[in-house]
């Protein structure tokens, strides 16, 4: 038996890690050596894939909850009087109009319109902003951000090792947090923060994640982060917590229909290529704020409003093979109208699922396509997005 | 992990059962079912199909890669799993049991294949 496409190569990230160099291990890596994790070098890092079955992670997290480190992801934050404004020139994104206390999705694109990075922003204060950046990519970010925001009235920190991020997701995760901290947190909205304490830990308490799931993102100092670890596991025992790896957070995503950098977003693709323009604000400031990409993204709205080229999809395959980021669309009878970016086996719908970008005329939920699985055209079904939605 | 001792093994994380009356059993690894992770789907040769030593016979997916499987012997197909068709978890849970692949009436018994010890130096080296 061999393995024609590697663990890791479905999670590319765009920028392999740097020839050579040792990956960096985080501040949870003796924890994951001791649960019995299998590991993989992922974006330059030693990461968790799964510790045991990423089915039953993967299905944990919907019914139940789920433990993440998520170390590896990129913090920068940006601080002064003129942060704000800064990262309004800078990303594509109305961050001035944020509120404290809340967070938004957002990107970093070039001056062609191509996405450079997906990130989240957190504002953290009238004068703070914190800004969350994929591993493969915070080193392009901070120095695109370092270039982009000179002359502005903000200072900008390098805080990759300042932080441990953790994750709580899934339907108990508020009962397991709450039981760890005195932080409002029912009065915590999705894509909101604050500053709290958890199990004794200081952390900046997020209701944001990956998974389609409620859930929060705990950014801790380093050292506190086995031991934050350790009490939620503890707190969330009985509710039937599981650390998770990133493979079940790779299906999670998918199914909640949620991009992935170096999958569905690469510096060849635009928000709108996406359908996601709507991060981006022409509107921002008095509406004439000059932010890097803005002629060629106002061209690219144009376009996809008159004839759209491409439309990204879901497929759902008829029969078991699963369809791999690469692998062609074509019609029934074979001729090529797209191509898969993510694909998956979805442990939610019990068959394969993936994430295309065909040729609009074949987007329309409904449309039976194949996807050229290894020389087999195995039919498919194209469905809007998400996969999954979370009840609520 | 305990590699059985009654087993023999290719250096593509097949094994080999003792051939009882011509026919021997063959399925994957427990090294090579842990490195798949949950396998989602088996593409097995069809019963009467002939299967040559060294050669790709099939294929196993998993979440997050497809491998193709080799046969470790040549012969013909008599019988496959089925319930490893339909449930393929059963190659993580069972690999030398009931994650059993299919059985082969031997035409040439195999000369390189790696006992349980030799399997193991193997896969740690």
């Amino acid at each position: 038996m061999t393995s024609e496409q590697g663990s890791t190569n479905d999670m590319r990230d765009g920028t392999p890690p740097t020839a050579g160099s040792a990956p960096r291990r985080t501040p949870l890596d003796a924890v994951h050596r001791r649960l019995g994790a299998t590991i993989a070098p992922f974006a330059g890092w030693d990461m968790p894939l799964r510790y045991g079955s990423e089915r039953e992670e993967h299905l944990a997290v919907r019914q139940r909850a789920g433990l993440f480190d998520l170390s590896h992801m990129g913090e920068i934050t940006l601080t002064g009087p003129g942060a704000g404004a800064a990262l309004d020139h800078a990303l594509v994104g109305y961050l001035s109009a944020l509120a404290v206390g809340r967070a938004r999705y957002t990107m970093l694109c070039a001056e062609d319109g191509g996405i450079l990075d997906d990130l989240i922003v957190y504002r953290t204060g009238d004068e703070e902003f914190l800004v969350v950046a994929n591993a493969a990519n915070a080193e392009r970010v901070l120095a695109e951000l370092r270039s982009r925001v000179a002359g502005y009235a903000t200072e900008l920190r390098d805080d990759r090792d300042a932080y441990a991020l953790v994750a709580v997701q899934g339907p108990a995760a508020a009962g397991i947090l709450g039981r760890l901290t005195d932080a409002p947190l029912a009065g915590l909205r999705y894509y909101a923060c604050l500053s709290g304490t958890v199990a004794g830990v200081p952390a900046l308490i997020a209701r944001t994640g990956y998974t389609g799931e409620d859930g929060f993102e705990l950014f801790v100092p380093p050292g506190d982060a086995e031991r934050l670890w350790d009490a939620l596991t503890d707190a969330g025992a009985d509710d039937g917590l599981v650390p998770a790896g990133l493979s079940c957070r790779d299906t999670l995503r998918l199914e909640a229909g949620m991009p992935l950098y170096g999958h569905e977003l690469t510096d060849a693709t635009t928000p709108f290529d996406a359908g996601l323009g709507r991060v981006v604000r022409f509107d921002k400031g008095t509406g004439d704020v000059r932010f890097v990409g803005r002629e060629a993204l106002a061209r690219a709205a144009e376009a996809a409003a008159g004839t759209p080229g491409r439309a990204l999809v879901g497929l759902v395959a008829e029969g078991r093979r699963v369809p791999r980021a690469g692998y062609r669309v074509t019609t029934p009878d074979g001729t090529v109208v797209g191509e898969v970016t993510s694909g998956a086996p979805s442990p939610t719908l019990g068959r394969p699922i993936a994430m295309a970008y065909v040729d609009a005329e074949h987007g329309e939920p409904g449309t039976e396509v194949a996807v050229d699985i290894r020389g087999g055209l195995e039919p498919h079904r194209v469905v809007a997005l998400p996969f999954y939605q979370r009840p609520r | 992990m305990s590699t059985p001792d009654n087993l023999r093994y290719s250096k593509e994380h097949e094994w080999l059962s003792a051939t009882v009356d011509g026919v021997a059993t063959v399925g994957i690894t427990e090294h090579a079912a842990n490195a798949l992770g949950d396998v989602v789907f088996v593409d097995l040769p069809q019963v009467g199909a002939t299967v040559s030593a060294g050669e790709v016979c099939g294929e196993l997916e998993s979440t997050k890669s497809v491998s193709e499987l080799y046969s470790p012997v040549s012969g013909e197909i008599t019988e496959i799993n089925q319930d490893v068709v339909d449930a393929p978890a059963l190659v993580n849970s069972g690999p030398y049991e009931s994650g059993w692949l299919f059985k082969v009436r031997v035409s040439e018994e195999p000369t390189d294949l790696l006992g349980a010890d030799e399997y193991d130096a193997f896969t740690q080296s």
